[in-house]
C-alpha cells in the first residue's frame, strides 16, 4: 500500500498528522495562557511516526505509549474531546482527569496507555502479546517508546521475553536523537539502535522516522510477521523533537542550526509535497484537498476544546473511587476485545 | 521568630547571615565546596550537565568542574546508582541524583539491597559513603508518577539515613553534612522549595545561607517556630503551610509549636518527645501516604514512651491511600494543604 498514491490512504495520513499538530499547538497555547495546568511533552515535528506505524494496525490491535504519547493516542483513533478533557481535567476526560497528559489509556481503540515511567510500557506489550497468544487472537501489539528508553532495563527484559516466547509485539523506537538532553551519541556505543535486535535474536530495521511511508512499510512488515506467528521486530525511526522536553527545558544541550535543519524537514510539509506531485508518481490529492485535510484537523481540535470547556471538573467528591475495582461490577467500555 | 533565629536557638544549625540564596543555589553551593575540598566527591545522574538538573539541583556545576566530575548518564538508574555504590566502596564519594523519587521502582534493588545493607552484611567492613539526591513532592499537576514524597518507604528501610531540608540553609547544611557522611545518605528535596522560577514559589524557599561551609547534623530535629498549645511535627514544604497556619491562629489564641524534622533517619524522638511533653498535643503533617508511614511512627514513638503526655488523641494530616490525582482541585484535595492542618489544629485544640 502506498500512502501517497491512493487517495484516501493519503488524507488520513495528512488529516492524521495535522490533528496531532494542531491538538499540541493547541495544547502548548492553552499551556501558554494559563488555561491548563500540569506538565506535557508535545511530539511536534514527530507526527510521522505513530500516523505510519498505526496505518499498519488493524482494529483490535493494541499499542502501548509514553509521556509524549498524544501523537499515538490521535493516530489510534482516540477521542480528541476526551482528550483534551483529560487535559483540562475534566470529569468527561478518559481518565476522569485523575491521570493527566502522561496517564492516558483508551480502551476502545487498544491503546493500553500512555506511561511516566520511561520504558514502562514495553514489558507491558510483551504481556499483551502474551494474553493475545494465550487467547489464540491473532491481534499484535505495537509498543512506542524513545530512544532514551532503549537504555533502560525494563526495556532490555521486555524485549527478551518477547522474543525468547515469540510474542506478536513490534517496539516501535521514536529515536528523536535525545533522552532529555542526553544525546544518542552520548549514550549509545552502537552506529544504530536497531542493532540492538540482534542481540536479542530479533530482526531490526532503522527508517526514516519523518516519511509515513518508509514507517508505515517498516511496521507493516513487521506486524505481518507477528501475526503469522513470527514474532517481535524492531523498528528504529529516526525524527526530532521540536519543542523542549518538557517546560523546565532551556534547550542548552542542542543548536539552533541543529533545531532549524529539523524544521526544514517537516514531516508534514514533505507529505504534502509528495502527494501533490512533488514525486515521480502522479499526485494523489489536490491542493484543495490538502486544504480540506488541514481545515478537518483545525475544526476537530477546536471542537475537542470547545466541547472539553463545557465539560464539568474533575470531581473531588469521587477522588478514592477507582483506587481498587469494585467487586463484581463490569468494567466500562470492556477490557478485551 | 524567623526560621533562622529559631533554629539558632536549638544550636543545631547555621550561623547567622544576611545573604539570600535559593534552596537549589544552596544545595549546589555546598556540593560545590565539597567538591573543591574533596577530588573524590563526584556528580553522577541524568541531566545533571548542561541542564544542570531539571530542578536545578545542579545548575552550574559542570561549567566549573567539568564533565569528569559532573556526569550525565543514560536513562539507567539501576546502572548509575549501582555504579556510584560501586565508586563509593572503591573509596569515592558519589553524588547520585534520581530525577523525581517515583523511579525509585526501576532502582530499588540497588538502592535497599546493596546501598543500604553493604555496610552490615559485610560485618561493618565495607562503607558506602554516597548521596542519593532525589526531588520529592507534588502541587503542581504532575501526576501519580512524578508526585510523591515516598520518604517513609525509604526510612521504613534500615542502612540508609533520610534527610529531607525545608529551606535554604538547612538545604546547604544538611547537603555537607550527607557528603561527608560515611553512610549512605538520601537527600530529598522538595520541588516546591527549590525556588525555580516555572513552579509556584513558596516565599520562603530564598532564604539567607552563611557563606562559609557549616554542617547542619544529620538527625536533629529544629524548632522552627516555638510555641506551648500544641506540637506540629512535620518536614519538607509541609513545614511551611504549618508556620503559616501557626501565624494564622496565633490571632485566634492558639499557640503552636512547629517541629521541623530535618532528619527522618535518624529520627530526633527526644526534640519531639520534649516539645509534646511540653504541649500535650500532637499533630504530625506529613505530604507521604498516611498509612503505614512517617505520621505512625512519630505517634507511636509518643505512645510507647507515655501516652499520658497526650491530653487529646493525635491527630494527622497527610496523604489518604490513594495515587496523586492530576487535576488539581483533587489533588489539593489529598495534598497536608493549610486549611487541612488549619481544621486538624482546630481538631486537637477541641475548638
Ligand atoms: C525511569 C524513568 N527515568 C527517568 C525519567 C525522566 N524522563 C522522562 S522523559 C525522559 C527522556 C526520555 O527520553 P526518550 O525515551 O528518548 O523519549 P523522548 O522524551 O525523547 O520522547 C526522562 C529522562 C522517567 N520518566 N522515568
Amino acid at each position: 500500500m502506498t500512502l501517497t498514491t491512493e487517495a484516501d490512504r493519503a488524507k488520513h495520513a495528512l488529516t492524521t498528522m495535522w490533528t496531532i499538530r494542531r491538538f499540541e499547538e493547541a495544547v502548548d497555547d492553552m499551556f501558554a495562557r494559563g488555561l491548563m495546568h500540569g506538565t506535557m511533552h508535545l511530539s511536534i515535528g514527530q507526527e510521522a511516526v505513530p500516523t505510519g506505524a498505526c496505518m499498519a494496525l488493524s482494529e483490535g490491535d493494541y499499542i502501548t505509549s509514553t509521556h509524549r504519547g498524544h501523537g499515538h493516542c490521535i493516530a489510534k483513533g482516540a477521542k480528541l474531546d476526551a482528550m483534551m478533557a483529560e487535559l483540562l481535567a475534566k470529569e468527561t476526560g478518559y481518565c476522569r482527569g485523575r491521570g493527566g497528559s502522561m496517564h492516558i489509556a483508551d480502551v476502545a481503540t487498544g491503546n493500553l496507555g500512555a506511561n511516566g515511567i520511561v520504558a514502562g510500557g514495553v514489558p507491558i506489550a510483551a504481556g499483551a502479546g502474551l494474553a493475545v497468544r494465550m487467547r489464540g487472537g491473532s491481534e499484535v501489539v505495537v509498543s512506542f517508546f524513545g530512544d532514551g528508553a532503549v537504555n533502560e532495563g525494563a526495556w532490555h527484559e521486555g524485549v527478551n521475553l518477547a522474543a525468547i516466547w515469540d510474542l506478536p509485539v513490534v517496539f516501535v523506537c521514536e529515536n528523536n536523537r535525545y533522552g532529555m538532553s542526553m544525546s544518542v551519541d552520548r549514550a549509545f556505543n552502537v552506529d544504530t539502535l536497531a542493532e540492538r535486535a540482534r542481540g536479542y535474536g530479533i530482526p531490526g530495521v532503522t527508517v526514516d522516522g519523518n516519511d509515513p511511508q518508509t514507517v508505515y512499510d517498516a511496521v507493516a512488515d513487521a506486524v505481518r510477521r507477528a501475526r503469522s506467528g513470527g514474532g517481535p521486530s524492531f523498528v528504529e525511526a529516526l525524527t526530532y523533537r521540536w519543542k523542549g522536553h518538557s517546560k523546565s527545558d532551556k534547550n542548552l544541550y542542542r543548536t539552533r542550526e541543529e533545531i532549524e535543519s529539523w524544521r526544514e524537514r517537516d514531516p508534514i510539509a514533505a507529505f504534502e509535497a509528495a502527494v501533490t506531485g512533488g514525486g515521480a508518481t502522479a499526485p494523489a490529492l489536490s491542493e484543495s484537498d490538502v486544504e480540506e485535510c488541514r481545515a478537518l484537523a483545525r475544526d476537530r481540535v477546536r471542537e475537542a476544546i470547545r466541547t472539553a470547556n463545557a465539560a464539568p471538573d474533575a470531581d473531588a467528591a469521587t477522588l478514592t473511587d477507582a483506587v481498587y475495582a469494585p467487586a463484581g461490577e463490569p468494567i466500562a467500555g470492556g477490557t478485551r476485545a | 521568630m524567623s526560621l533562622t533565629d529559631a533554629a539558632d536557638a536549638s544550636h543545631t544549625s547555621a550561623p547567622a547571615t544576611t545573604r539570600k540564596l535559593s534552596t537549589s543555589k544552596a544545595m549546589v553551593e555546598a556540593v560545590a565546596a565539597e567538591m573543591d575540598r574533596d577530588q573524590d566527591v563526584f556528580v553522577m545522574g541524568e541531566d545533571v550537565g548542561a541542564y544542570g538538573g531539571i530542578f536545578s539541583s545542579t545548575t552550574g556545576l559542570v561549567d566549573r568542574f567539568g564533565p569528569q566530575r559532573v556526569v550525565d548518564t543514560p536513562i539507567s538508574e539501576s546502572a548509575f546508582i549501582g555504579a556510584a555504590i560501586g565508586a563509593a566502596v572503591e573509596g569515592m564519594r558519589p553524588i547520585a541524583e534520581l530525577m523525581f523519587v517515583d523511579f525509585f521502582g526501576v532502582c530499588m534493588d540497588q538502592i535497599y539491597n546493596h546501598m543500604a545493607k553493604i555496610h552490615y552484611e559485610s560485618g561493618g567492613n565495607v562503607r558506602v559513603p554516597m548521596v542519593l539526591t532525589t526531588a520529592v513532592g507534588g502541587g503542581y499537576s504532575d501526576g501519580a508518577q512524578h508526585s510523591q514524597c515516598l520518604w517513609g518507604t525509604f526510612a521504613h528501610l534500615p542502612g540508609m539515613k533520610v534527610v529531607a531540608p525545608s529551606n535554604p540553609a538547612d538545604a546547604k547544611g544538611l547537603m555537607t553534612s550527607a557528603i561527608r557522611d560515611d553512610n549512605p545518605v538520601v537527600y530529598m528535596f522538595h520541588k516546591g522549595i527549590m525556588g525555580l522560577p516555572w513552579m509556584a514559589k513558596n516565599p520562603r524557599s530564598v532564604g539567607p545561607v552563611p557563606e562559609e561551609d557549616y554542617e547542619v547534623p544529620i538527625g536533629k530535629a529544629a524548632i522552627a517556630r516555638p510555641g506551648t498549645d500544641v506540637t506540629i511535627a512535620t518536614l519538607s514544604l509541609s513545614v511551611h503551610h504549618a508556620l503559616d497556619v501557626a501565624d494564622e491562629l496565633a490571632g485566634d489564641d492558639i499557640d503552636c509549636e512547629v517541629v521541623d524534622l530535618r532528619s527522618l533517619v535518624p529520627l530526633d524522638t527526644d526534640t519531639i518527645l520534649e516539645s509534646v511533653g511540653r504541649t500535650g498535643r500532637l499533630l504530625v503533617v506529613d505530604e507521604d501516604y498516611r498509612s503505614f508511614g512517617v505520621s505512625g511512627e512519630i505517634i507511636a514513638r509518643v505512645a510507647e514512651r507515655d501516652p499520658g503526655m497526650l491530653a487529646a488523641p493525635p491527630v494527622r494530616v497527610a496523604v489518604p491511600d490513594v495515587p496523586i490525582p492530576y487535576a488539581r482541585g483533587l489533588e489539593d484535595a489529598v495534598l497536608p494543604t493549610s486549611e487541612r492542618i488549619r481544621n486538624a489544629v482546630f481538631g486537637v485544640m477541641g475548638r
